[in-house]
């Protein structure tokens, strides 16, 4: 009898839980985003990352901007500089030198605009994260931003 | 708490032959059995209509008071969760309010800085008489003063002190459009620019009543006291701005109309009827544009956070505009209603004015049209201190015959239902406002005083929950030694009849309480981050290039930044007995949800919490030689653990130089 009652128990409490789900739109997860940036898996490019970010949208001219350069310099120093060195040496994060080589401009751009979705996905992010620990914080870059300092990591790679 | 045998005796039968609804309503009983009666009221479905799925949002905000403790919380309804206590008159170290040198002007009054006040009441900003989302007033009991919060931020922006006041209670309602925010005292006392070394029998001839009509700045929402109005020595309680019709129209509830001086609990309640104050704003407007205000030295704090500099400033005012209203006829009409009214309740079609006799066995309903016909047909009953009243028939719309025991608040559904609280014998009825019918009537547990119905004192309440908050504790839940937890008690109202669903405790003695719908609050443009780019903080250092140790004579300023998960400098020498340090902490994080912590040993002053992109401050006065410990409080990251450095302080006079570094690898030196 006892156990009958909670069995009768059981099903309720799961029907009240599975009712209450979805019954809203609202989540509580703030990483959440627009249905496109997030495709499955199986779907994801390693080498262009995920983000606005493509081969089609982004232009890079063979000479350096130098002007853009130095404002993607400036917003270096406040936002990236405490944890990246300009050399290869790993302070939080990797150095940066010869990461425009190692990486296609629009992974990069999409990783520092993106960062959280990539670090789940991305395989070199994933093995980045095993070494340095600390999740690379999305640093509210605007896509000027994150060309600007695309353009300085460039112009650290010695790009003329 | 001691289960008698009946009850266990009913269990198992439920138990035994009845569904499990009914099992969740028993263990609501014992959850609860006293007052018996209220636990009985609970019914099978009410842990479902409470219950909030982990993850998923609440349908409300309710910012609630935090009475004595001078703060205001932040509960999400249905669910009773408490999502934040936001620090407004007390020193909150959770936050550090009050212990950053950025906020401590806040706290500033023309009595200095004052730690600790007593927050009664909320209100929220509306435009055409609905809530519009902005911000939420507050009010301090004790040295009076005005809040305003900004719901971007869910922080105090400002606070207004008030002059010639006593006990701020009659505060912080608004009008329906947020023109202005009203403060009126509850001690009569003498006015601030002539002697109080009076003798305290002399109340009649020397104590007088001040309300302060409070202008918004809709856009900046900056308070400024527009007008006082100056009025005979009585106690003001509460009070409601007339919307819709009544528009321009404020009604204040007064008791010690006998203008007693000492045991007030019976000297003040000698007469059959004080009074309700109806006070017309727009003409008091009228003549402090025909410059019939008298201008008055006062001295009274005025304090603004901006937060581009993250830093509060405090600005002395001295003057504020009066309005003598026996003077100036035609401002205020006193309404006589029973037996020292409380509550003074407007509802949303603005024309009936619901009074709460604390002692009264009734509750009278007042007209807003018979009133305007009464005032042009004066059909006055006398003076009261130069003021007209009103006859009391003349203005009453009618009475509720025997509601209850001791009613002190209503609020509205805007669909023609009243709800009041009774004190005495422990209910909340719901009435009608047409016929004066009491529909419906809930036990509460002991001593209900406040009500709140989101939307309840606007044009268009959302007429979904009733919350009805606590005056004296009682055991609702575990016991926590000799102080019992505050509560307050969740009703599903959507139906004809009220159902009892949750209680939840709060911070302090609830007072006063209002809430909003979610999404109201929640789109309004909430910040998440403050941007680097923007923070004007004269101390602040927007990336590790720009931090540095400077000192200036003995005091030294450290250009301090944090990240995941390191501070900026984090090895400093060179600090020496009688320095002040102060530590100016910028965090260079742009993402929501990454605040830093900033602590150092034996810091009288606390610590720092530094929302991204905040540059906060802390003044640090070390007290003996040695090598002292400093570390990030919240954590952050993987490595949290490892955000950490210290600062090395020297005897007075030591030449050890003044030197700061990062990651800095030196050999060992002595």
């Amino acid at each position: 009898m006892k156990r009958m009652y909670f069995l009768i128990l059981t099903c309720m409490i799961s029907v009240l839980i599975f009712s209450c789900g979805n019954q809203n739109g609202n989540t509580a997860n703030s990483t959440e985003k627009p249905k496109s940036m997030v495709p499955d898996a199986e779907n994801y490019d390693p080498k262009r990352g995920e983000g606005k970010f493509s081969a089609d949208n982004v232009k890079i001219d063979p000479k350096l901007d130098a002007a853009l350069a130095a404002t993607g310099e400036k917003i270096v120093n406040t936002k990236c500089a405490s944890c990246h060195k300009l050399t290869g040496e790993k302070l939080v994060g990797p150095g940066w030198a010869g990461v425009t080589t190692r990486r296609k401009p629009e992974w990069i751009m999409n990783f520092i605009t993106n960062p959280d979705p990539m670090i789940n996905k991305d395989p070199e992010a994933k093995a980045m994260l095993e070494l340095c620990l600390v999740r690379m914080p999305n640093q509210s870059l605007t896509d000027e931003d994150a060309r600007s300092i695309l353009e300085f990591m460039r112009k650290n790679d010695g790009i003329k | 708490m001691v289960l008698n045998n009946k009850t266990k005796l009913t269990f198992m039968k439920k138990m035994a032959f009845q569904s499990i609804a009914v099992i969740f309503s028993t263990l609501m009983m014992f959850a609860g059995c006293k007052p018996k009666n209220s636990a009985d009221a609970v019914s099978g479905d009410a842990a479902a209509k409470a219950y909030v799925a982990p993850g998923k949002y609440d349908e409300f905000y309710n910012f609630v008071s935090g009475g004595f403790s001078g703060q205001m919380s932040v509960y999400g309804l249905p669910s009773g969760r408490l999502l934040k206590v936001i620090p407004v008159f007390s020193v909150d170290p959770e936050k550090g309010w009050g212990y950053s040198e950025e906020t401590k002007p806040m706290l500033n009054t023309s009595h200095g800085f004052i730690p600790w006040d007593d927050l009664h009441h909320t209100e929220l900003s509306q435009t055409n008489g609905e809530i519009n989302g902005k911000w939420i007033f507050a009010n301090a009991n004790n040295t009076p003063r005005l809040a305003r919060i900004d719901l971007k931020t869910f922080r105090t922006a400002e606070i207004l002190e008030l002059p010639n006041s006593g006990g701020n209670h009659s505060s912080p309602f608004g009008t329906e459009n947020s023109e202005y925010i009203v403060a009126g005292t509850r001690f009569s006392v003498p006015p601030d620019d002539v002697s109080g070394d009076v003798p305290i029998s002399s109340y009649k001839q020397n104590f007088k009543g001040h309300i302060s009509f409070v202008s918004v700045d809709q856009t900046s929402g900056e308070m400024k006291i527009a007008f006082q109005l100056k009025t005979p020595g009585v106690n003001f309680d509460l009070a409601r701005c007339g919307r819709a019709k009544s528009h321009g129209w404020f009604f204040f509830s007064c008791y010690n109309t006998e203008q007693a001086n000492t045991m007030l609990e019976v000297n003040a309640s000698q007469k059959d009827k004080d009074f309700i104050m109806a006070v017309n704003w727009k003409k008091a407007e009228e003549y402090i544009k025909a410059g019939k205000g008298k201008k008055q030295p006062v001295k009274y704090a005025h304090n603004v956070y901006s937060d581009v500099t993250h830093t509060a400033t405090s600005t002395m005012m001295n003057e504020v505009t009066v309005l003598d209203v026996a003077e100036l006829k035609d401002i205020c009409y006193f309404i006589p209603c029973p037996k020292s009214p409380h509550g003074c309740d407007v509802d949303p079609t603005g024309e009936y004015i619901v009074g709460s006799g604390k002692l009264a066995a009734l509750i009278p309903v007042f007209s807003f049209d018979k009133l305007q016909q009464a005032i042009t047909a004066k059909s006055y009953d006398g003076e009261f201190g130069g003021i007209p009243v009103v006859k009391y028939e003349a203005a009453l719309y009618g009475e509720v015959q025997k509601p209850g025991l001791g009613p002190l608040h209503t609020e509205f559904d805007g669909k023609g239902n009243a709800y009041t609280s009774f004190f005495v014998s422990s209910e909340v009825v719901k009435w009608n406002i047409k016929d004066l019918k009491v529909v419906d009537r809930v036990p509460t547990y002991y001593s209900v005083g406040h009500l709140c119905i989101p939307g309840g004192n606007t044009r268009k309440p959302s007429p979904k929950y009733l919350i009805a908050y606590n005056k004296i504790t009682k055991d609702r839940y575990l016991p926590t030694g000799p102080e019992l937890a505050q509560s307050a008690q969740l009703y599903d109202i959507s139906g004809d009849k009220m159902q009892m669903i949750l209680d939840f405790p709060t911070i302090g003695e609830p007072h006063y309480a209002q809430a909003a719908p979610a999404d109201l609050i929640r789109n309004n443009g909430q910040l998440k981050i403050f941007k680097i780019a923007d923070n004007k903080h004269p101390y602040a250092a927007k990336g590790e290039n720009e931090t540095k140790v400077v000192r200036e004579g003995n005091k030294v300023h450290v250009y301090m930044t944090s990240i995941r998960s390191h501070f900026s400098p984090d090895n400093i020498e060179g600090i020496k007995m009688g320095d002040e340090v102060y530590f100016h902490v910028t965090n260079l994080e742009q993402d929501w949800d990454v605040p830093h912590g900033f602590g150092i040993k034996g810091a009288a002053n606390a610590e720092l919490l530094i929302m991204p992109g905040e540059t906060t401050t802390l003044k640090w006065i070390p007290d003996r030689v040695g090598i002292f410990p400093m570390y990030c409080t919240d954590f952050c990251s993987a490595l949290h653990q490892e955000m950490q450095g210290y600062v090395r302080v020297s005897p007075a006079g030591s030449n050890v130089p003044l030197t700061f570094s990062l990651g800095k690898v030196v050999p060992e030196t002595k």
